[in-house]
């Protein structure tokens, strides 16, 4: 057992590329979406990959397809019952978007019933794989990542701004309902790309939980976002490599691996407030 | 129709979960508790594997995890809700051992076909239950509607305006905790018809559709049990009817039409104000 191991199949080079990828969109997407508080909404969204895949199964259609279709019109959906802007009624919303995941989830177990094959590939579809991964799908992450950096480069400022105070930065002229579907739909294609590799169900762990560390330790937008990347890659990384070594699925490794890290944060955090009130 | 046995079972079933449902649902969407409910509903998955795993019944890890981390987070949450992403990182990592829990499992069971037991806890199989099962879920059922009218007048009230609940000396932290422990409850109880996945859909669709249409809570309450049956019910009968339409997906999707209609066509009720409590 050695690290170059890990290199010598072309497997797994291309499941560290595309992890590389996928880590790098979730974690930075993911600092906006916890900062935006939209997390039940990028749940929803990562849920509503699962019927798109199972959709595009049952259809004959390339899986990564419905996944991409999916959670674009999943976006569309969430920003058409949420994004009103102004005073949101909490109630509402949470009702709204608990109840088209749901639909969603019933609509992918439908296909899955009536395509009978999938059944086996089901698993893998909502905790992921990382073995089988083509060049050809590093390709396409690669190009999604570069137009997800291109696109949130460019609204990153303004997106920022809306974020924190909406209505501030409507009367200085920023398009906040527009960012805010703008927003739904870059965080669709994140977690479309991040499905293919964690599956529908473990999306989380790179989106909302590098995020939530990030945050812990830093409220500076600049270093957050650089940390909340940082710990993204180092927890892909490392859990590809474990579960390389290991029997068990490499979706576990990646949650444990970053709701670990996020919990001994939180302990670090505490124990020092405390220190800081003692002194 | 009725003269199935699995259909009576699931009948039986059905009416008591989804009536529970709708109570609990009526109170999880009030106090904006919808993603602690979506949190529950993993850990409904995670708790029911490992019993699998582990070689015990399903039921036993499927109650036990979901009521002892309802109870945990009402205690941690202490008067303030969790925050999203806290609940969030939770339970990403509750999925993740849920999968390790899947992969222990199925390759430590020699017998074929065990693989099915994880799709059976996502997506239920309220076709497959035996009769002393669904007259357990029945009893169960009826247990906490019991607990949750009992508890309706001083949960609505904190739910509406926590302080002046606090000032008027109800003892709002008990109550909470009795509503999660009565929500892990029903979770576990809708794990087994409708799946981890989609209970979602039964605790805040019928309810999500009652708060649209009325803003009288007593009124709202009745109207979203009353929906979630028939969802249940409507969800039953046609995938008997169509046996290759899953009963948990019709369920789940009658719920979500209803959902739709109330927003497409009821006024956008407010939220109950405290007068129309007491």
């Amino acid at each position: 057992m050695s690290i170059d191991e890990l290199f010598r199949f072309h497997f797994m080079t291309n499941a560290l590329e595309a992890g590389t990828l996928v880590a790098l969109m979730a974690s930075s997407i993911g600092w906006f979406m916890v900062v935006r508080q939209q997390t039940f909404a990028g749940h929803t969204l990562s849920v509503i990959a699962f019927p798109g895949a199972a959709a595009a199964a049952l259809a004959g259609a390339p899986v990564f397809v419905g996944y991409f279709v999916a959670c674009a019109v999943g976006a569309l959906a969430l920003s058409a019952v949420t994004g009103r802007g102004g005073t949101r009624s909490l109630s509402h919303e949470s009702a709204a978007i608990g109840s088209v995941q749901a639909f969603g989830l019933g609509l992918g177990f439908l296909f899955v019933s009536l395509y009978h094959g999938l059944l086996s590939g089901l698993e893998s579809l909502l905790f992921g794989t990382f073995l089988g991964i083509t060049n050809d799908q590093v390709l396409v992450l690669l190009a999604l990542a570069v137009l997800v950096f291109a696109v949130l480069a460019a609204i990153a400022r303004p997106l920022l701004f809306a974020s924190i105070d909406a209505d501030v930065a409507r009367a200085s002229g920023v398009p906040v309902a527009a960012l805010s579907t703008g927003f739904l739909l870059l965080l669709g294609l994140a977690v479309a790309a991040t499905s293919q590799i964690t599956g529908a169900l473990l999306v989380f762990a790179l989106l909302v939980t590098p995020a939530a560390t990030a945050q812990l330790v830093t409220p500076r937008p600049g270093l957050g976002l650089a940390l909340s990347v940082a710990i993204g890659l180092a927890v892909t990384w490392v859990g590809l490599a474990i579960a390389y070594f290991s029997i068990y699925p490499v979706g576990f490794w990646v949650t444990s691996l970053s709701f670990g890290l996020y919990v001994v944060v939180r302990i670090a955090r505490t124990v020092t407030a405390r220190q800081a009130v003692t002194a | 129709m009725f003269g199935h046995e699995f259909m009576r079972n699931a009948f039986l079933a059905g009416t008591f979960v989804a009536f529970a449902c709708g109570l609990v649902g009526y109170f999880v969407v009030l106090r904006a508790q919808v993603f602690a409910g979506d949190a529950l509903s993993h850990v409904a998955f995670t708790g029911a594997l490992a019993a699998a795993a582990a070689g015990i019944d399903l039921r036993v890890g499927l109650f036990a995890a979901t009521i002892l981390v309802a109870l945990g987070m009402g205690m941690a949450g202490d008067r303030a809700r969790a925050d999203d992403a806290v609940i969030g990182s939770f339970f990403a990592w509750v999925l993740g051992l849920g999968a390790l829990f899947l992969a222990i499992f199925t390759t430590s069971s020699s017998g074929a076909g065990d693989g099915t037991a994880g799709v059976r806890v996502l997506f239920g199989s309220i076709f497959g239950l035996s009769a002393s099962e669904a007259r357990l879920a029945a009893l169960l059922g009826a247990l906490a509607i019991v607990v949750v009218l009992a508890v309706a007048r001083p949960l609505l009230f904190t739910s509406v305006d926590i302080d002046v609940a606090e000032a008027k000396g109800l003892r709002v932290k008990l109550i909470g905790l009795v509503f999660l422990g009565v929500l892990g409850l029903v979770a576990a109880e809708a794990t087994q018809a409708v799946g981890a996945l989609l209970l979602l859909g039964l605790l805040s669709a019928p309810a999500g559709a009652a708060h649209r249409l009325t803003a009288n809570p007593y009124a709202g309450i009745a109207l979203s049990a009353g929906l979630a049956l028939v969802a249940t019910w409507a969800g039953l009968v046609i995938s008997y009817v169509v046996p290759a339409l899953p009963p948990s997906s019709m369920i789940v999707s009658f719920a979500a039409a209803i959902y739709l209609g109330a927003a497409l066509l009821g006024r956008r009720a407010e939220i109950p104000k405290l007068e129309s409590v007491s």
